[in-house]
């Protein structure tokens, strides 16, 4: 199987086989503009590797019925199936229990379900939200529609001009007001790794509850609930070999049996009549209607594929791809990158000097190199580096260094046509 | 897929080099900004109307290659022409570039703008192309503000009147 064929044993580690881990990826092999692909967008989304697409099939050609619902066989299979991806998404994370998995359609679904539940629940006018600088919009967008139903008012942790968040100032945004903590664990525009753990301590020392974006870092880092202790982590299939349409809340229980149900249908109660409807119990409350089957049980592969290499061994060598890059790209004259954390994922954002990053973008394509280019819906660290926007290349364990080398070729070509 | 080079073409680029017309007109007659927020384009037209002809027009702002070398040469083109006139021209070059006029074929006034044809195949360029033309349409109309977002969007939608 092709899964364990890719596995590495930690110790003694051959070096990471990154063509036997490409040869699972059948969209690698394309060829875009007469150039092979050049796949560096992985922070939007991450490409799909055979086993995921496999199970995918098999479960739309043998296993598709709708869940929780008929006694026929097919119902109960994909019912098992789909409470079998969620275990192996518990487990993966270290969860305390599998109905602390919450099936969404993705992160940002899983931000909205805690703002408009817990959120509207426990902030009220004149309470405080902390989130930082570093934010997704749709870390920040919930919070403000939230902040302004009620009344309550939104702090913002600074960062530095590497792009790290200032802890000083975190610490004194707290305020006997302060009801909640939002902060993502990897920045997307910028790949800075967060000191999740330690502003999670510090949050519950004042009884502040966090909820951690976790989007950019589930498909990076070795994710512990436990060890973190957070109360909420939100993260995305796509981002992490899995399909779209499916993502995760998780929720500790004492909180998400506390939280109202977020939307109403089937599925998400107990008994209902025109008198009295009983929700029903986790995770089931807060999975209203037919859920994406599907997208759960590809998610569940997902993960067992990335347990199989193993996010260590998936960590170590985006290292090795970032630094290698990051040593190319900062010695270009004339290129500047922006956010040198000490502690980053394997995402490069930078600027040219004289060529918009629109004009980076479509010229890279031209060379097969799939960028993003634009302010990667994280406005307020454009304007903190006094930026428009930026071109950023995203690794992920499928990448070369060859590629690298092809991306710091490429931005060598653009700046030869357009200065 | 498109080939960008096909859009990057030596004119283009060589505008994108040295725009003409670059600038701020001091007492100008009409004015427009134009933003395009997806990539951050921005605008400033200024032009010196005089009864129906535009006498003088200037461009300044942050943009791309394809956005600023669209305005150099925009401002290239109308400069001197019947207000009309550049009216047509704003229609045309913006059915070129969503590709609802043919460029080869004839009838239409467009003229070495030709060169932008190729943002056709690139639908997540067709907005820096269009956005000076744009800006150019709301300052004759009055209007101080353009954008290539929303109803004006010719990604979704067609182009209204400003």
């Amino acid at each position: 199987m092709k899964v364990q064929r890719a596995a590495l044993k930690t110790d003694s580690a051959p070096a990471f086989d990154v063509e036997r881990i490409r040869a699972d990826f059948p969209i690698l092999g394309l060829r875009l503009n007469g150039k092979p692909l050049v796949y560096l967008d992985n922070a939007a989304s991450s490409q799909m590797p055979q086993p995921v697409i496999d199970r995918l099939v098999r479960y739309r050609s043998t296993q598709h019925a709708n869940i929780h619902r008929a006694v026929h066989t097919l119902s109960e299979t994909a019912t098992h199936e789909y409470e079998e991806a969620r275990r192996k998404i518990a487990r993966f994370i270290n969860a305390r229990a599998d109905h602390e998995v919450i099936f969404t359609s993705g992160t940002t679904d899983g931000i909205n379900l805690v703002a408009q539940t817990y959120g509207r629940q426990s902030i009220g006018k004149g309470d405080e939200i902390v989130l930082t600088t570093l934010e997704h919009h749709s870390n920040i967008v919930p919070w403000q529609m939230l902040a302004e139903e009620k009344g309550a008012r939104i702090r913002v942790v600074p960062i530095n001009d590497a792009g790290e968040l200032l802890l000083d100032e975190y610490e004194k945004l707290f305020t006997p007001r302060t009801r909640l903590v939002a902060v993502g664990h990897v920045s997307n525009a910028l790949g800075t790794i967060n000191p999740i753990k330690l502003m999670i301590a510090g949050a519950h020392v004042r009884g502040v509850p966090v909820v951690v974006d976790g989007a950019q870092a589930a498909p990076h880092l070795k994710l512990d609930m436990q060890d973190l202790d957070c109360d909420f982590y939100a993260f995305s299939g796509h981002k992490m070999c899995g399909p779209t349409g499916i993502g995760v809340l998780y929720g500790k229980t004492a909180l998400l049996e506390k939280m109202p149900p977020f939307k109403g249908g089937g599925d998400m109660i107990l008994s209902v009549s025109f008198e009295k409807t009983i929700y029903a119990g986790l995770p089931n409350k807060f999975e209203a209607g037919t859920p994406p089957i599907a997208g759960a049980i590809g998610l569940g592969a997902a993960v067992d594929y990335l347990s199989g290499i193993g996010m260590e061994a998936i960590g170590a060598w985006e290292h090795e791809l970032l630094e290698h890059a990051t040593a190319l790209i900062s010695q270009l004259p004339g290129v500047r990158i922006i956010g040198t954390a000490a502690r980053k994922t394997a995402v490069l954002s930078f600027v040219i000097d004289g060529v918009h990053p629109h004009d980076v973008g479509t010229l890279l394509n031209q060379q097969g190199i799939a960028v993003r280019t634009g302010h990667h819906c994280a406005q307020p660290i454009m304007e903190r580096f006094k930026v428009p926007a930026t071109t950023r290349a995203s690794f992920a364990f499928y990448n070369t260094l060859a590629e690298a080398d092809a991306l710091a070729a490429g931005i060598r070509e653009v700046q030869k046509v357009l200065l | 897929m498109a080939d960008a080079k096909a859009l990057y073409q030596e004119v283009i680029l060589d505008h994108n080099r040295k725009p003409r017309n670059y600038g701020a007109l001091e007492r100008p007659s009409h004015r427009a900004d134009g933003y395009n927020p997806l990539c951050g384009d921005r605008l400033h037209l200024t032009l010196q109307v005089n009864g129906d002809n535009i006498d003088a027009i200037a461009f300044e702002g942050e943009s791309c290659a394809i956005c600023k070398a669209s305005a150099s040469m925009m401002t290239a083109a109308v400069k001197g022409k019947a207000r009309a006139d550049a009216e047509t021209l704003f229609h045309e070059f913006r059915d070129m570039a969503t590709g609802r006029l043919d460029p080869a074929a004839a009838g239409h006034h467009l003229g070495r703008l030709t060169v932008f044809a190729g943002v056709r195949d690139l639908p997540t360029r067709v907005k820096c192309a269009i956005l000076p033309w744009h800006t150019l349409h709301a300052a004759l109309n009055s209007v101080t503000t353009a954008t290539t977002e929303a109803e004006a969007d010719p990604m979704h939608a067609p182009i209204g009147n400003a």
